[in-house]
């Protein structure tokens, strides 16, 4: 209803619209036309006047409105992230003013000389000595802006250091998965051919990669992935199916989850959950990992959280958990038919009959 | 449409002369040969300018839907479903079915409007005409690309009507997404069809950018050296040689996603686990098919941009009644735009895993692109300098271009940098960008064109009044639905997000959304005006009585008000300046038919 009543006002308003524009044509040629179009040049270069300072107050309006609404530039909740705040910064400066500079020019330019009987167009076909300085000046702010940006570039880009703790994070329709190495510190090897969810083995983990052992694994649907505040961490980041993106808009990061070719990047979280909780005065506060690439059907939905949070936080939680390993085994041997067994078999003798019973 | 072409009187005299010294057409023309089939470059362009504007309403209303539920999520429309039908149960636009509508909205804009509505409706209408040549070097090529680009139309459409819907992986077909039907029903037939329409549209393109390049070069009048060519000419040919170094790129592109669809091969998959399956491919790259693809992405986005580029001036000197400020220097930045434009492809890849050192070389390069680009803008600006401005509804199009221009290359620079891109890659952000910089600005410059060479096509003008309210609603407008959207951008808020709500961080926006929504729906019904002064206009429109009602220089000019098939009556004009002589030595304009005077300024 509402849909044909907004078409009845477009198609009315158009046919009031058309009768006046034809009107304006018979009235041109009744008055003269070379009159009535010079009149219409006087109103549309006012336009065009007009157009600049309503934009120019609209920009500024837009701002005002808009401004609570995004990231706060400058407050990034990393380190990296603090960096591209500074690069945006710098480029909206420069930008800024070239803005205002040109659009300006333009409408005053368009207004100010518009026809008129009293001037003649001036004659002024180049300028070398212009066209040198228009040419230059740009290239030379250009270079600073590139010389800033690789600089951080590099920076960001550049290796993780030795102490970082590493996550892998593996986007798939439409849900992230997310690995701890434990105690070792590192990740086992992994196979694709080898994931198999319903035998405990979401990742494709190669069980005899002792590696995996001790690897924990938490999928994004039942909790957020946990970071540790003020400690570097790299993250090894893949794809199942198609390429998706691990999107981290308060750390100003993102990186592309690649089938078949891992990615990485690292960052140090410098600001807890807890502590963003009260700086945005938001108490429903999380970091979001937002799917950035378009994957399908779920993209908008491919949504998983973070949580950053203190060194004994972080380890009391880690300490919760069970590997992933583990699981499988209980999931082969249930417990209850474990204890039931004839010979109660120590821990490592219980890993070494796990893989047996794989082979 | 062949009505619409009907009404195009034929000018007598200019039929019969033409046959007595030219080697087309021994046979009668029939209705068919001239306005079907025809290989009259004039009809051509006529023919890619409707089958554009066709597209441009079926594109355009595309995003009117799915804006429509960007704006009221939670609000149903029964009438798409009444449309839609299993797509929009309920009246509201399934997930699926969004992201049919976004990829078919940038598919049709960017290749069948802005490419082939764009540069083939004023390649074809103006580079005969202002190089002085009967027509084009070969108007069976010509004709040929037409229906190219036709059949691909139809093969695009008819991928909308089956059982799988269309192509819905994003105008860029990222595989591995687009090679799997598993991954997403779009990439079922649907992506089959994508990609023979697309493979079609690729041989028209390359006729029809070959055919450009040699009239361009052999087909100019006598005098008509390169350097004496408007700028329009120019345009077209930079954007013809672009066209044809990169859409064969995209084509092996496509072909290899097209093996990798079908035939078992592995060139962009590997490693995939997909519907509680592993797949037996491995040893792809998905990156590869970036590479691939934004070979030809960038160079596309100057195909779109330099004609609109070159009428803008033309349309700006004309109307200034000056000469473009710095023609080498346009010429100039246009040939290294052309350059860099093949040298940035991984400035959309910033964030695949690039190796960081490449990166850098890459944010070189285009930032570098930004020095020519800024060359242009200061060019127009000069040339509207001490000017005598008259503000026709093209040169109000045409000042606006170069509003657009600078407000989308300076976010450009952002996203060159890939320090921002990290975070703005694939937000709000580039969607803002490239809307401006590339949409509007380039229907800028094609609504620049249409209405100053209107009376050149049919003889008529269209109405001014009705031109003036496209032109103030659609400006105001196009600021007011893309201008806000880099402050969603800035909020991290991704590109191609349907629904809000379940996130924290990207749901403060109701109203803003609301009011873009609203927005669109009002320039849109603007734009259906437009269509209207159009269509209205070939039959309806004031009669041109003047040969040269701009006053211009150009040899288009020249012809009679309704030129026949072979453009002039008599002999081709020869050429004896530059495009660009307004308001020299006290005289309002100089065509470009006149010789030199003997104590004529020099400059
Ligand atoms: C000052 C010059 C420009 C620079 C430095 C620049 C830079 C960029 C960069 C880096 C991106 C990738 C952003 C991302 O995906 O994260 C981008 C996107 C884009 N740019 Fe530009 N740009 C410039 C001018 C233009 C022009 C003139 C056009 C078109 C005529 C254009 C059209 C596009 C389009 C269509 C996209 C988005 C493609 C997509 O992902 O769907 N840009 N630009
Ligand atoms: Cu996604
Ligand atoms: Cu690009």
């Amino acid at each position: 209803m509402q849909t044909f009543f907004i078409i009845a006002i477009l198609v009315l308003g158009f046919l009031i619209t058309f009768q006046i524009a034809k009107a304006s044509e018979y009235v041109a040629v009744i008055r003269g036309e070379e009159k009535s179009r010079k009149q219409t040049n006087k109103i549309n270069a006012f336009l065009l006047l007009l157009f600049l300072i309503v934009g120019l107050i609209g920009v500024w309006y837009c701002n005002d409105r808009l401004a609570g609404k995004i990231l706060k530039i400058g407050e990034a909740s990393s380190d990296h992230g603090i960096l591209v705040d500074r690069m945006l910064k710098y480029t909206l400066i420069a930008t800024g003013v070239v803005f205002v500079i040109t659009q300006g020019l333009l409408f005053w330019y368009s207004f100010k000389y518009q026809e008129s009987d009293k001037r003649k167009a001036y004659y002024f076909p180049h300028d070398n000595k212009l066209e040198l300085i228009w040419t230059v000046v740009p290239a030379i702010v250009l270079t600073v802006l590139v010389g800033f940006g690789i600089v951080y570039w590099y920076r960001i880009t550049g290796p993780a250091p030795k102490e970082a703790m590493i996550v892998e994070i593996t986007g798939s329709q439409f849900k992230w998965e997310y690995r701890y190495p434990g105690a070792d510190k590192e990740l086992g090897k992994k196979y694709y051919k080898k994931i198999n969810p319903e035998e405990q083995n979401p990742l494709g983990q190669i069980w005899e990669d002792e590696f995996n052992h001790d690897d924990v694994y938490t999928s994004g649907q039942d909790e957020p992935l946990h970071l540790v505040v003020n400690r570097p961490v790299k993250l090894i980041i893949n794809a199942k199916d198609v390429i998706h993106d691990v999107g981290l808009a308060h750390f100003r990061l993102k990186m592309d989850a690649v089938p078949g070719t891992p990615t990485t990047m690292w960052f140090t979280p410098t600001k807890t959950t807890e502590q963003m909780k009260k700086e945005t005065g938001n108490p429903d506060f999380v970091y979001e990992i937002s799917c950035d690439q378009m994957c399908g059907a779920g993209h908008t939905s491919m949504r998983g959280t973070i949580v950053v949070e203190t060194q004994e936080a972080y380890d009391q939680w880690f300490a919760s958990k069970k590997s992933q390993y583990a699981m499988m085994l209980e999931a082969k041997n249930p417990p209850a038919a474990d204890s039931a067994g004839a010979k109660p078999a120590a821990p490592a003798a219980d890993t070494v009959k796990g893989l047996a019973q794989l082979k | 449409m062949s009505d619409a072409l009907h009404i195009q009187p034929e000018v007598g005299t200019s039929h019969g002369a033409h046959h007595d010294e030219h080697h087309v057409h021994h046979h009668k023309e029939t209705f068919i040969t001239k306005y079907i089939f025809s290989q009259d470059h004039k009809t051509i362009g006529k023919q890619f300018l409707i089958t554009g504007i066709i597209w441009a309403i079926i594109g355009g209303l595309f995003s009117v839907l799915f804006r429509l539920q960007l704006g009221f999520p939670d609000q149903t429309f029964p009438i798409l479903e009444t449309f839609f039908g299993k797509w929009a149960e309920g009246g509201r636009i399934k997930p699926e079915f969004y992201y049919a509508l976004v990829t078919m909205h940038g598919t049709v804009l960017v290749f069948f409007v802005l490419t082939a509505g764009l540069s083939g409706t004023f390649a074809n209408l103006l580079i005969p005409l202002q190089v002085g040549a009967r027509d084009m070097a070969s108007p069976l090529m010509n004709m040929l690309s037409y229906w190219f680009f036709f059949m691909a139309s139809v093969v695009m459409i008819a991928s909308m009507f089956i059982q799988t819907g269309p192509a819905a992986g994003g105008w860029t077909v990222y595989p591995p997404l687009s090679a799997l039907g598993e991954a997403s029903i779009g990439s079922k037939a649907g992506m089959d069809m994508w990609i023979i329409a697309m493979a079609l549209f690729v041989v028209s393109q390359l006729l029809a950018g070959l055919n450009y390049v040699s009239t361009i070069l052999n087909m100019r009048t006598k005098g008509m050296s390169m350097t004496r060519l408007p700028l329009t000419v120019w345009a077209l040919f930079f954007t013809a040689v672009l066209g044809i170094l990169s859409f064969p790129v995209l084509l092996s592109g496509l072909i290899l996603l097209l093996f990798d669809r079908n035939l078992g091969t592995s060139f962009y998959l590997s490693d995939i686990y997909i519907g509680g399956q592993a797949l037996p491919n491995e040893g792809g790259s998905a990156i590869l098919f970036q590479h691939l693809f934004w070979f030809l992405g960038h160079p596309e986005v100057y195909i779109i941009l330099l004609p609109a580029m070159g009428m803008v001036s033309e349309v700006l000197s004309v109307n200034s009644r000056k000469p473009i400020f710095g023609y080498m220097a346009m010429l100039g930045s246009m040939f290294a735009i052309c350059i860099l434009a093949f040298l940035v492809w991984a400035h959309h890849m910033f964030v695949t895993g690039l190796n960081p050192f490449l990166g850098s070389v890459f944010v070189l390069l285009t930032l570098l692109i930004a020095v020519p680009s800024a060359i242009k803008v200061f060019n127009w600006l000069t040339t509207l300098w001490r000017g005598n401005i008259r503000f026709t509804p093209a040169a109000l199009f045409g000042i606006g271009f170069v509003s657009l221009f600078i407000s989308g290359g300076l976010t450009g620079i952002f996203l060159g940098n890939s320090t921002i891109d990290i975070h703005l890659h694939d937000t709000m952000f580039v969607v803002a960008h490239f809307h401006i910089v590339m949409g509007v600005a380039s229907f800028f410059g094609m609504f620049a064109g249409v209405y100053h060479w209107f009376p050149k096509m049919y003889g008529r003008y269209m109405n001014n009044t009705l031109g003036y309210i496209h032109f103030w609603v659609t400006m105001i407008g196009a600021y007011l639905i893309f201008w806000p959207i880099h402050y969603q951008g800035l909020a991290g808020m991704p590109r191609r997000y349907l629904d809000k709500s379940v996130w924290v961080n990207f749901s403060q926006f109701h109203e803003l959304d609301k009011m873009i929504t609203v927005v669109s729906i009002i320039v849109f019904a603007v734009q259906l005006m437009f269509v209207f002064n159009f269509f209205y206009s070939i039959f309806k429109g004031r009669k041109v009585t003047t040969q040269n009602p701009w006053g211009a220089t150009t040899l288009e000019w020249t012809t009679p008000i309704n030129p026949g098939h072979g453009n002039w009556t008599g002999e081709i004009p020869e050429v004896h300046r530059w495009a660009y002589d307004y308001g020299k030595d006290g005289r309002e304009f100089i065509p470009q038919t006149e010789p030199v005077g003997a104590n004529e300024s020099k400059h």
